[in-house]
């Protein structure tokens, strides 16, 4: 097992060098000179030649690369043109609200797919079936932005019953574990559920409905096994892809929560996503997506191995 | 020998056998939902291509004095946005760069991402490995963090948009193709083929293509549906199309401003959105169970 | 072939050069090691699918190959149809080395093969006569004429082609799709048929009727077969010679009634023996070899037989036994009990040992 984790940890490595590599060419993709967003606007000839030495714009690109990568490295990974803030600082602040946002859409999109997806796949093609099928597919096909401002017309807007945008009241940014803060973070949270939920619906539902038609079962069954002794054989096999399908889930909710923290203004990493997009601050674009590509390679390695440790089929040799 | 061969070989009566396309097209047809949605889909492009002979307000019009009307006003039958122009207009005129932005960027896709599946697939080895380990990099990022992150970078724009949407989508066309591929290379048909002494072209065109397209085609028409949520998306951001152009997603943000005063009228592109999506996932799903032919 | 209709065209054979002297074709050193995927914490291994195989096959005779699954008899028939690289060997066909006098495309005409699954090697999006007409097609002829020697050839296999030409595989039977890959090899005219276990998916009453139309078609067209099979009865109905493999290698070779009546290797003696009698006063009620195959991935050295056999002795292990010849009819057989003087304990003697060293 623990040579497994090694070998994981090895081939992650060229991963993470090539996703570095994807967000310090994302800068160099933009149109025009780099340097224009760092420059104010009525720089000098002069400022201008002397900061593209500063930032060694005018070097090689493949150097250019190797030192962003080593002050990235040592956690430097520039500085917000907008705030003047060290990068990390911001994009690890917004993180910490957005991991709470998908921890909470996870609870509530697992849970509910868990439950959907085993009772459909146990009473297939009844209508519960039809029902919970259905269900799965409008949760994958909602444009789930949409769908946050349908909850909010109907329970800020028509119900007044809970706040529409931000984290908080006063607008602090600061979270706390109370009711108070915790009214800010059902919609969001039941808004981000709904993809998850569907797509963990439709892969238990087609796990548990193939297991039960395996001949195992069946043998199972003949030898006088309790209906609930034959569902625990189903979790026990079903178990290794619906954890990794929900570790994937969770890193998409992580990675693409662009969408509805825009239209909940919560402030996560999404929402300095946005703003760094729309005032160019191209350091924070790039440190904020580098960040979160990280974060969803790390959650992918740790679900490969937790599969393996609970899946006896992967070979760990 | 020679008798059997001698009777084989007189007149019988000929039986009709039906081609695959031909079984797996009579299974859709007969399949309740996936015709539902096949008929929604081509009301929604009937109308969004014929928009201007449908006799519909301008859909860029718009008036002070009537902005914002509810759902059902004479006239305006679902009612105005924010600038007074006609909502039923815009939502249908709203098709055109909607459905063009969310559809095109997967035909792209799954032009480059089949060649490049099928290359992988057919040659393996070292261009094999080259091929998948560089997709493999795109996987390291969340679809939408990559939608946005290319179309953040490239700056707003229709075009932006689409190549973005077109990077995101052809490394998951190209695993998808080259494992169909992978497996139908591997059967004992190809096998022969390659005993019989054809070329690595006639295989590919006479015995791949066929086999492989199919299962990589509905895989896109899935896509799709994705596709029109993330073009929206991009759009509804301000990274997509610019206005005053009617397209939903676009609609939905400048509408945001609205939902204190009309909320049902701003919700409406939402609904299209959709739609669409939710038809093009159908069908994808009914496609697939058509086309898994076992006997 | 004199109730062929004039108007069917047929694919030209590959010419027969050498008579009916020359082998139609000679085996020597067949080798295939397939690496198995190492990584960076494990060392590179090997499977030794078929290891130094040598054999020939004469002009319109059938040999057999039998041997447990995986012993490489599948493998062998890849490496002669070149679906697969080797790693070393010579493979010649009617005196013609392939690549050199011999193109591959037009060992292709004159070596043709069928495969186990009858379902997976036909397109399944492909008509019957489609699929036939496949292989005349590539080597250049026109597409009517050879819609036409499909269903010539439909009708050859039995099956009547107003009925089955237009036809897609999942349509008809296993027994039906078999015929149609016979004819389907056959539509190149080739003079060797490899038989890859043609009729071990098949049940037996089809069997049987397969086999015939085998033994027919063989009389009409000139052919020669190879044919693999795990089911030693079906290859000492249909075969002149056998080969025995073990683990890639060959390990006993003769004519077949030879083999099956004085075999002389102890893995051919099992084997043999494990085969189900149709006598029941004849019955085995113990098996004859116990445990399952070594892992070809870590063959036992010397005799890859040595860690199953109940006569092995320590020099077994130590070099591998040549194919030794046991009698003068062709019977050879790679075991130290056959090698007259090779130091195991039941070699026969060596008839004039003591005097050559005299000498």
């Amino acid at each position: 097992m623990l040579a497994y984790i090694a070998r994981r940890i090895v081939y992650v490595i060229p991963i993470v060098l090539s996703v570095a590599l994807v967000c310090f060419l994302l800068v160099h993709i933009t149109p025009g000179d780099p340097l224009v967003a760092v420059l104010p606007a009525d720089a000098s000839q002069e400022l201008a030649a002397q900061m593209r030495t500063a930032y060694g714009f005018d070097r090689p690109l493949p150097v250019q690369f190797g030192l962003w990568l080593w002050r990235a490295i040592h956690g430097d990974l520039g500085s917000s043109i907008a705030t003047g803030r060290p990068v990390l600082t911001e994009v690890l602040r917004a993180v910490g609200n957005t991991v709470t946002l998908a921890v909470a859409a996870a609870l509530i999109g697992f849970t509910l797919g868990l439950l959907f997806g085993l009772i459909a796949g146990y009473f297939r093609d009844t209508w519960i079936d039809k029902v919970a099928t259905s269900v799965a597919i409008a949760g994958v096909s909602v444009p789930h932005y949409w769908l946050g401002m349908v909850m909010v017309i109907i329970f800020s807007v028509q119900l007044n019953w809970l706040p529409a945008v931000g984290a908080g009241p006063g607008g602090s940014g600061a979270w706390g574990w109370d009711w108070e803060h915790m009214k800010y973070l059902i919609l969001p949270a039941i808004t981000t559920s709904v993809i998850p939920m569907g797509i963990v619906t439709r892969t238990v539902r087609a796990l548990t409905g193939d297991i039960l038609s395996q001949d195992f079962v069946e043998a199972l069954r003949a030898k006088g096994l309790r209906e609930l002794d034959v569902f625990k054989h189903v979790i026990k096999n079903a178990a290794p892809t619906a954890l990794a399908v929900m570790g994937l889930q969770l890193g998409y909710m992580l990675g693409g929560s662009i969408l509805i923290e825009t239209v909940f203004s919560w402030p996560g990493s999404g929402l300095l996503l946005n703003s760094a997009i729309f005032q160019r601050d191209l350091p924070l674009l790039q440190g904020t997506i580098l960040v979160l590509a990280l974060f969803f390679v790390a959650l992918n390695l740790l679900v490969d191995i937790a599969q393996a440790a609970i899946d006896p089929r992967i070979k760990r040799g | 020998m020679t008798v059997m061969s001698d009777t084989a070989l007189q007149a019988a009566p000929a039986t009709k056998a039906r081609g695959y396309w031909a079984t797996v097209g009579r299974r859709i047809a007969r399949d309740k939902v996936s015709m539902v949605c096949a008929f929604v889909l081509v009301l929604i492009f009937a109308s969004a291509l014929l928009a201007p002979w449908l006799g519909l307000a301008d859909p860029y019009q718009g008036s002070m004095i009537r902005r914002l009307r509810h759902i059902g006003t004479p006239n305006y039958p679902l009612g105005t946005d924010e600038l007074g122009r006609d909502m039923l207009a815009r939502l249908i005129y709203g098709g055109r760069l909607s459905l063009i932005i969310g559809i095109l960027p997967v035909i792209l896709a799954f032009v480059i991402g089949t060649s490049l599946g099928l290359v992988a697939g057919y040659v393996g080895g070292r261009l094999n490995t080259a091929i998948m380990r560089t997709i493999d990099v795109f996987y390291a990022f969340p679809s939408v963090l990559l939608a946005i992150a290319i179309s953040g970078a490239l700056g707003a724009g229709i075009v932006n948009s689409i190549v973005s949407l077109t990077i995101v989508f052809v490394p998951q066309i190209t695993r998808v193709a080259e494992s169909v591929t992978t497996g139908v290379r591997n059967m004992d048909f190809v096998e022969a083929a390659r005993a019989s002494g054809a070329g690595p072209f006639t295989i590919m065109r006479v015995h791949m293509l066929g086999n492989v397209l199919g299962p990589i085609f509905v895989y896109a028409t899935g896509l799709i549906s994705v596709s029109m949520i993330l073009a929206a998306g991009l759009s509804f951001l301000g990274l997509g199309t610019k206005p005053p152009e009617p397209e939903w997603g676009l609609m939905l943000n400048t509408l945001r401003t609205a939902i204190y005063v009309n909320p049902w009228v701003a919700a409406l592109p939402g609904v299209m959105i959709f739609a669409v999506s939710i038809c093009f996932n159908l069908l994808s799903d009914g496609m697939r169970s058509a086309m898994d032919i076992r006997n | 072939m004199s109730e062929t209709s004039p108007s069917v065209e047929l694919l030209e054979q590959v010419e027969d050069v050498g008579g009916a002297a020359q082998p139609l074709l000679q085996v020597s050193g067949l080798t295939k090691h397939f690496p198995v995927r190492g990584d960076l914490f494990s060392p590179r291994k090997t499977v030794r699918a078929v290891d130094n195989v040598s054999f020939s096959i004469a002009k319109g005779e059938t040999v057999g190959i039998v041997g447990e699954s995986g012993c490489g008899k599948s493998t062998t028939a890849r490496l002669l149809m070149h679906l697969m690289k080797r790693d070393a060997g010579d493979i010649v066909y009617d005196g013609m080395q392939v690549g050199r006098a011999l193109s591959l495309r037009e060992l292709r005409r004159g070596m043709q093969m069928v495969f186990q699954d009858s379902y997976a090697s036909l397109n399944p999006r492909l008509t019957i006569e489609d699929s036939i007409a496949f292989g005349p097609k590539v080597h250049g002829m026109a597409d009517a004429a050879a819609r036409l020697l499909a269903r010539e050839l439909l009708g050859k296999v039995g099956l009547r082609p107003e009925t089955f030409a237009n036809r897609y595989p999942h349509e008809i039977s296993g027994g039906q799709r078999q015929r149609v890959n016979i004819a389907r090899a056959l539509a190149l005219s080739p003079r060797l048929v490899i038989l890859d276990e043609a009729v071990s998916a098949l049940d037996k009453s089809v069997e049987a009727q397969v086999l015939n139309l085998l033994a027919d078609l063989k009389r009409e067209f000139g052919l020669t077969y190879l044919f693999i099979s795990h089911d030693l009865n079906v290859v000492r109905y249909i075969s002149d010679r056998v080969l025995v493999m073990y683990l890639g290698e060959v390990v006993e070779l003769g004519p077949v009634d030879k083999v099956w009546d004085a075999p002389a290797h102890p893995y051919t003696r099992a084997l043999l023996a494990a085969m189900p009698s149709s006598d029941p006063d004849n019955r085995t009620e113990t098996p004859p070899i116990s445990g399952d195959p070594p892992n070809p991935i870590d063959p036992p050295s010397g005799c890859r037989f040595h860690t199953r056999c109940p006569f092995a002795e320590p020099l077994c292990a130590n070099a591998t036994p040549e194919l030794s010849d046991v009698d003068t009819m062709g019977h050879q057989a790679a075991c130290y009990m056959a090698i007259a003087g090779s130091g195991h304990s039941r070699a026969p003697a060596k008839e004039n040992d003591k005097g050559a060293t005299a000498a």
